[in-house]
């Protein structure tokens, strides 16, 4: 592999759910990964600052309480806006209200321009596999 | 007795004190016009006639001299996100001591660049990108700023993977070069001390033959640091004291000048709820802003801009007229003293605002979210709402006729997400001590805490301030 990849990680919007944020911390660090954990109630703008300062390969995007799909409105544009062009975007966990067919809900939200959209119950090793496959072609 | 003289070369008035540090106490303090456009030296003389006359001729084994003359430490900081590594190097420079004329975020352009040559900085700060982030955008300003007229230093401390890079492009250029470690070496994470010994050692070096104070190299021990940078040394030693002996613990000091309010906080800052989280940078433990729109006498105006004519209005009791008199003679005469019982309100009024306003400036918010779990606080910067003690300096506080109540009015009706000190005790640097302080620190730690804590410790409080 090559150099160490950075990751920008981190749970959007008023969301407070900080135990699947450790989780994932922990488990992109053990696979090799730079990790930037900016925590929980992370802004838009803040994934952003923090991925131009630490020239990121990668944003992360977590959301547990449902409210995913308004806190995610427009994040491309805005990574595009700031010169992020290209930076790869996933986002994770339960991101819509209530039970929703997940094609669909993929669909959605890669039409907002995440390259990756993981719903509840994804393991960290999936994770690790696309970010691997995606930054590394491994 | 064992005297040390402490200089304090000041853009307006060059103020000595002599110490003795085998007593632990202060043999006197006299003060002159600083004489900075002829020869500075004729200030020097006058102030140290005055001192003699009042405690007899004597022998110092060691004279220490802080200057803000001739305009201070004047820095221009330039990085890349700015509530990241610009803010970070902003923290770094105020530090240090100096004045931020002007920060940059992002890659420079050419307007910028026509800036920083005619602002012509003491010295220019570039950082930009953590270690291992981003080093295109610093390399880059390295290539504009290489190519600005002038010989200011210049101090690199960014992301170390560009230090060779950005060092080499400067060596090639008028510019002399400086290197530190990085000022945000991990995201979020402050390290201001190294920058600010290369800083330190610039203005030692440097700064000081430029400005006509090196000629007195052979009756001091040198000009040690810029006057702000003294004050912080004592504010930081009265705090957290030595290994021998515990210092009074968090304060706040405030100096309210005639062109700049400088706020200063030592205090961890930290979220005192436990429903709160703190977001963005975490803040320097010793923390100093300067506010160069706000002051009670050149930055008048600035403290009206900021607050509202109608809230200089509230404080004051003035009618629009009377205010606006005031104003225009302040204008005048910047010198000028309150005469009447309208010059005393409308100064009380600027000095209650400028308070306000520097401590809003200075301490942290709080945002209330919404949350499905519940109301949660999101803080950004230092929460002082703890800190129960105020020093209060500079001229227009040590010479009011109620100090105390000026600082406890601005900040009565401050909206409660602004994270200021709510109760709290004041104590005034009525002998104007601190700078003199904070060079004795560096010469006799201890005998610097005894004085400090004489003038400024508990049982201090209240009878200093009234």
């Amino acid at each position: 592999m090559d150099a160490k990849k950075t990751l920008v990680m981190g749970v959007i919007g008023a969301d407070v759910h900080a135990v699947g944020n450790q989780i994932l911390n922990y488990a992109f660090r053990e696979a090799g990964f730079n990790v930037i954990n900016l925590g929980v109630m992370v802004s838009q703008e803040e994934y952003i600052e923090a991925a131009i300062e630490s020239a990121a390969d990668a944003i992360l995007v977590s959301s547990l309480y449902g409210h995913g799909e308004l806190d995610c409105q427009g994040f491309r544009d805005k990574c595009d806006e700031a010169g992020l062009k290209g930076i790869l975007l996933y986002v994770g966990g339960n991101i819509v209200v209530g039970k929703q067919p997940f094609e669909e809900v993929e669909k959605r939200f890669k039409a907002m321009g995440f390259d990756r959209v993981f719903g509840p119950g994804t393991t960290p090793e999936e994770g690790i596999a696309a970010l691997k496959k995606d930054l590394y072609g491994a | 007795m064992q005297p040390v003289l402490l200089i304090d070369f000041g853009s307006t008035y060059t103020k000595l004190t002599a110490v003795d540090t085998q007593a632990r106490s202060i043999l006197g303090t006299a003060q002159a016009f600083t004489t900075a456009a002829s020869d500075i030296s004729i200030g020097l003389e006058q102030a140290m006639q005055r001192l003699t006359e009042k405690t007899g001729p004597l022998e110092f084994s060691a004279r220490l001299a802080c200057s803000s003359a001739a305009g201070g430490l004047r820095m221009v900081a330039c990085g890349l996100v700015p509530a990241l590594t610009a803010k970070a190097a902003r923290f770094a420079a105020f530090g240090a001591g100096a004045k931020v004329i002007q920060t940059y975020s992002y890659e420079l352009t050419e307007q910028d660049a026509a800036e920083i040559a005619r602002i012509n900085p003491d010295i220019l700060l570039l950082v930009g990108g953590i270690d291992g982030g981003n080093s295109d955008v610093v390399k880059a300003n390295a290539r504009v700023i290489a190519g600005i007229e002038g010989t200011f230093p210049v101090v690199f401390a960014g992301n170390r993977a560009a230090l060779a890079d950005c060092r080499d492009t400067l060596a090639a250029s008028t510019h002399p070069v400086y290197t530190a470690s990085n000022v945000m070496p991990t995201l979020g994470k402050l390290d201001a001390a190294p920058v600010q010994q290369v800083i330190r050692e610039i203005f030692l070096q440097r700064i000081i033959q430029f400005k006509g104070l090196s000629q007195f190299s052979d009756i001091l021990d040198g000009i040690l640091m810029p006057t702000p940078a003294a004050v912080l040394a004592a504010l930081t030693l009265l705090s957290r004291g030595t290994s021998r002996r515990t210092g009074i613990g968090d304060l706040v000091a405030v100096d309210l000048g005639g062109a700049t309010t400088d706020v200063y906080s030592i205090a961890s800052g930290d979220p005192i709820n436990p429903s709160t989280y703190l977001h963005g940078l975490r803040e320097p433990y010793v923390k100093r802003t300067v506010e160069g729109d706000i002051g009670m006498r050149y930055s008048a105006h600035g403290v009206v801009e900021a607050a509202g004519m109608e809230e200089l209005l509230h404080v004051s009791g003035l009618t629009e007229e009377q205010a606006a008199q005031g104003l225009a003679a302040i204008d005048r005469d910047p010198s000028v003293l309150p005469q009447t019982e309208q010059d005393q309100q409308l100064d009380f009024a600027l000095a209650v605002l400028a308070i306000r306003l520097g401590l809003i400036r200075h301490a942290g918010t709080l945002e209330e979210i919404y949350t499905p779990s519940g109301p949660m606080f999101r803080q950004t910067g230092k929460d002082l709402t703890q800190v129960g003690r105020m020093l209060l300096t500079g001229g227009a506080l040590i010479h009011a006729e109620d100090a105390d109540g000026i600082a406890q009015q601005a900040v009565r009706t401050v909206d409660p997400h602004a994270l200021v000190p709510r109760h709290f005790d004041t104590v005034r640097d009525k002998r104007y001590i601190l700078s003199a302080m904070g060079l004795l620190a560096g010469h006799d730690e201890d005998a610097a805490l005894e004085i400090l804590l004489q003038h400024f410790g508990k049982e201090e409080t209240h009878a200093a301030a009234k």
